[in-house]
């Protein structure tokens, strides 16, 4: 009889396993079968939704429009198929493999790498913290919405009602609703104010709506995702139709279809850098997402799929965007255009509506010939319809700001304002549900769970948690915490994070043996193209970016855009640098979650180097059928 | 025949009195400015002798009402340098002593009268302003009297902000949702730990026919045979 005995001095192989006696159903210790997707069609609406995010509307376009539509898409589709699909692939492909979430994938490729899935954990909790209040803010939006007329449309009344509120006036009335009725914003990050109880308000609501939709897992969530992954086509098909009917929208139209020489090398860093995020690899989720999958799943074809309409949405995203801005430029100028023509009109005592925008020209030349001095006095504006064109924002400022400038203007607001930003909920919501499965798989995994406790119960547990955590961004200087979060925690760990999986997949675990696994799962063997950028391309691409990416952060100074209705040019916004406090805080947040990859690489080190023999610390699953005592035994020679 | 002459210089002079009593910038005028194109559009009418009767009649109807006691006329309006924009100023002169020229801040107080017997109104404090403005089609911003500004409507301020009521429907939705799921989770554990107390013959009996294809997950599958890898073959 053939007796087998341990062999440990090689790293544990989590290697291929035979046909249907592999048992990786179920959860190690326990009999709980692993939740299982109800069909494919949840599973792909999941990952769609994660990748499908607040980004792809909001930060795009603004790229877009920086660089000029054609100009922008050439690098952003080049680093889509070699740097953004193939890190995909690669980690659709391992999760389902392994079985595992981010932690357990990783201990199992190897335990030395460990830290990577600790880091990916640590990174999508402290990303949930920050993405779950931007969602608080659309739903604060949203509620504020249904209103006639809409709160942001007029300055409200001083307290004698005498005027309208200062601040108000001197910026306009959807900046202040932004920045005094929505944030309570602090003049600098020293005052951190108190908390704004409606804030507190609209982030319990979004927390409470994460987690009747965490409730039971996959099994809630792939409900949820039906309608939070297909609503935003939905609404941005509507948005297509009516914002291409609008005037001005075929000005807002050209930025799409701008030509010019790719002669800013930042472009490609900023092209790279969007697929990197858009994707959302490196958070863990799609591995704990199709770690749910059944084996023998034609991954390729998911990666490809999802990739590929990431991309398309961004771009389908655009086109009422710009609409909606050229509208929007359109109306500025018009009523820029109107003031002029009441000055003029008073002043020269003309007929009620001789001049109009169409005989503006005319009538100023005219009168600027024959009364100069008299025109000058008036201190008309100058209208220029491509400086209202080329203003462009980004991120909250577009969405919060000059969104609902533009809304305000179309007919039917009120419609208008609820689309959107049930539009923009159900893209933030969707993107939490990977965020937060990036935390809790991996937790489940490392049977951190106590046994008594149900999953529903735990589930709340890290919800209350987070939204504990997350109250900070409801002081008044929480708007100014939540651009560090992003800028700190959103960016550098995950590219390293990803520069490391690629690493290990590539070269640790090996490209023979994950070809072998593929094959298992797809039935057929990678083709050189996913084998090239594996070994060399993406990783490559990753180091250029990652390094860039340091390099132009560094040489940005630390400052932040401070809203100080006390400052001198007030509707600017104050540039001032961080304090040093602060500054060490931002430092910590970007190394931090990092810091785990060397630290469990040398904490496995040392205990592989004294503890030889005891092979409990390399392997995660002990077989509690493993007879130890006979295999020291033979080992004795 | 003295009296005759005084009667003809009472009549020809008091119309050019009183034209010299109306000047732009006079001290005790206003300046008024209408924009009907802007306000009708299409819909809009022609400013004619007519429409500036009725202007004169509005005022003396402002006046009255604010000075119950008085009786103003059309006549005690007097209006001049009108222009093509079409903007003319006006002053108001004293039924009784056609020299008097009512004072500038009482003229403004009859037009921008508040009554205080009727309830304030969401659109306008300014009920005189408000019937002057119907009166013509057009609002407070395409009739302006120049130096009286439109009282600011006063916003609506329901007791309950809209906001709140949004809120808590969805919220009360949200925790109904959550309590119904939690629930029915309950509900199928305990039924499942029932059901297995009740087949737990059932149990023994597959457990011993051993496990087939790993579909049957009622059985523990013995570890011991399946990880082959892990040992090194002899």
């Amino acid at each position: 009889m053939q007796l087998c005995c341990f062999l440990s001095l090689s790293l544990p192989r989590a290697g291929l396993k035979q046909g249907p006696s592999e048992h990786i159903d179920n959860d190690h210790e326990t009999s709980l079968p692993r939740p299982k997707w109800n069909n494919k069609a949840e599973y792909l609406l999941t990952c769609i939704g994660f990748a499908v995010g607040v980004g792809n509307v909001w930060r795009f376009p603004y790229l877009c429009q920086i660089y000029g539509g054609g100009a922008f898409l050439i690098p952003y589709l080049i680093a889509l198929v070699f740097q953004g699909l193939p890190l995909l692939y690669l980690e659709l492909a391992i999760g389902q493999r392994l079985r595992m979430g981010s932690i357990g994938v990783w201990n199992s490729i190897s335990p030395y790498l460990g830290g990577v899935g600790v880091a990916s954990m640590v990174v999508s909790f402290c990303v949930s913290l920050f993405y779950n209040t931007i969602v608080a803010w659309v739903l604060w939006y949203l509620f504020n919405s249904f209103q006639e007329p809409l709160p942001w449309s007029q300055c409200p009344l001083n307290h004698n009602n005498t005027g309208y509120v200062e601040e108000c006036v001197e910026s306009t009335p959807v900046n202040y609703f932004w920045y005094r009725k929505t944030l309570n914003i602090t003049p600098n990050m020293e005052t951190s104010g108190s908390l704004q109880w409606w804030m507190v308000v609209s982030l319990a609501t979004a927390w409470s709506i994460v987690y009747i939709c965490f409730i039971r897992g996959i099994e809630t969530i792939g409900k949820a995702v039906y309608v939070t992954a297909t609503f935003p086509y939905l609404v941005l098909t509507i948005f297509l139709v009516r914002a291409l009917t609008l005037p001005g929208a075929y000005e807002g139209l050209i930025y799409l279809f701008t030509w010019e020489i790719l002669k800013n090398p930042q472009v490609w860093l900023d092209a790279a850098t969007q697929i990197f995020f858009s994707l959302s690899v490196a958070f863990g989720g799609l591995i704990s997402f199709s770690s749910y999958n059944n084996q023998k799943n034609n991954c390729e074809k998911d990666a490809v799929l999802v990739g590929v309409i990431n991309s398309a949405t961004s771009i389908y995203a655009s086109i009422p965007i710009f609409a909606i801005l050229g509208f929007k430029a359109h109306t500025n100028y018009v009523s820029c255009l109107n003031g002029n023509i009441l000055a003029l009109t008073n002043d020269f005592d003309i007929s009620d509506m001789n001049i109009t925008v169409e005989n503006y020209e005319q009538w100023f030349d005219s009168l600027n010939g024959t009364h100069p001095s008299r025109v000058s006095d008036l201190n008309l504006k100058t209208c220029d319809l491509q400086t209202f064109l080329d203003q462009s924002a980004s991120g909250t400022g577009l969405a919060f700001i000059v969104f609902t400038e533009a809304v305000i203007s179309m007919p039917g607001s009120q419609v208008w304002a609820v689309l959107f930003f049930i539009m923009l909920f159900s893209l933030g919501l969707s993107s939490m549900f990977g965020n937060l499965e990036g935390v809790l798989t991996p937790l489940h995994d490392l049977k951190l769970v106590p046994k008594w406790m149900p999953n529903e119960l735990f589930t709340a547990i890290i919800c209350l948690l987070l939204f504990l955590m997350a109250l900070i961004f409801c002081l008044g200087s929480g708007n100014y915490w939540l651009e560090i979060f992003n800028s700190y925690v959103g960016s550098v760990p995950f590219l390293i994070i990803a520069f490391f999986e690629i690493i290990a997949v590539a070269y640790i675990y090996g490209i023979g043996r994950f070809s072998d696994d593929l094959e298992f799962m797809t039935g057929h063997r990678p083709n050189i193209f996913w084998k090239v950028c594996w070994l060399v391309i993406s990783p490559l691409m990753l180091f250029v970016v990652l390094v860039a990416y340091v390099a132009v952060q560094a040489q940005t100074p630390p400052t932040y855009a401070a809203w100080n209705p006390d400052y001198v040019n007030f509707p600017d916004t104050e540039v001032l640098p961080y304090p040093d406090w602060v500054f060490a805080i931002c430092v910590l947040l970007s190394s931090v979650p990092v810091i785990s990859i060397p630290l469990v690489a040398i904490y496995r080190l040392i205990c592989c180097m004294s503890g030889r023999h005891s092979k409990d610390s390399l392997h995660n699953d002990p077989n509690p059928y493993a007879n130890e005592d006979y295999v020291v035994e033979r080992a004795r020679p | 025949m003295l009296v005759r002459i005084l009667v003809l210089l009472y009549l020809v002079g008091a119309p050019a009195l009183a034209q010299t009593l109306c000047q732009p910038n006079a001290s005790n005028g206003y300046r008024v400015r209408i924009s009907i194109k802007t306000a009708l559009g299409n819909q809009a009418y022609e400013w004619n002798e007519n429409e500036m009767f009725l202007f004169q009649a509005t005022m003396a109807f402002a006046m009255r009402r604010y000075y119950k006691t008085e009786t103003y006329n059309v006549d005690n309006i007097i209006v001049c340098n009108q222009t093509r924009r079409v903007s003319f100023w006006f002053v108001v002169i004293s039924p009784e002593n056609p020299t008097m020229l009512i004072p500038k801040a009482d003229v403004e107080k009859a037009v921008s009268a508040l009554t205080t017997r009727l309830p304030c109104r969401p659109m306008s404090n300014s009920m005189s302003r408000h019937r002057i403005n119907n009166a013509f089609l057009l609002t407070d911003r395409t009739l302006e009297f120049l130096g009286i500004h439109p009282t600011l409507a006063e916003p609506v301020n329901p007791d309950t902000p809209p906001w709140l009521i949004v809120f808590g429907v969805v919220i009360g939705a949200v925790f109904a949702g959550i309590i119904a799921l939690l629930v029915s989770s309950l509900l199928q554990k305990r039924r499942k730990e029932k059901g297995m107390m009740e087949d737990g013959q059932d149990e023994e009996d597959r457990q011993m026919k051993g496990v087939e294809n790993g579909i049957n997950l009622d059985g523990i599958y013995n570890r011991g045979f399946t990880d082959d890898d892990r040992f090194t073959k002899l």
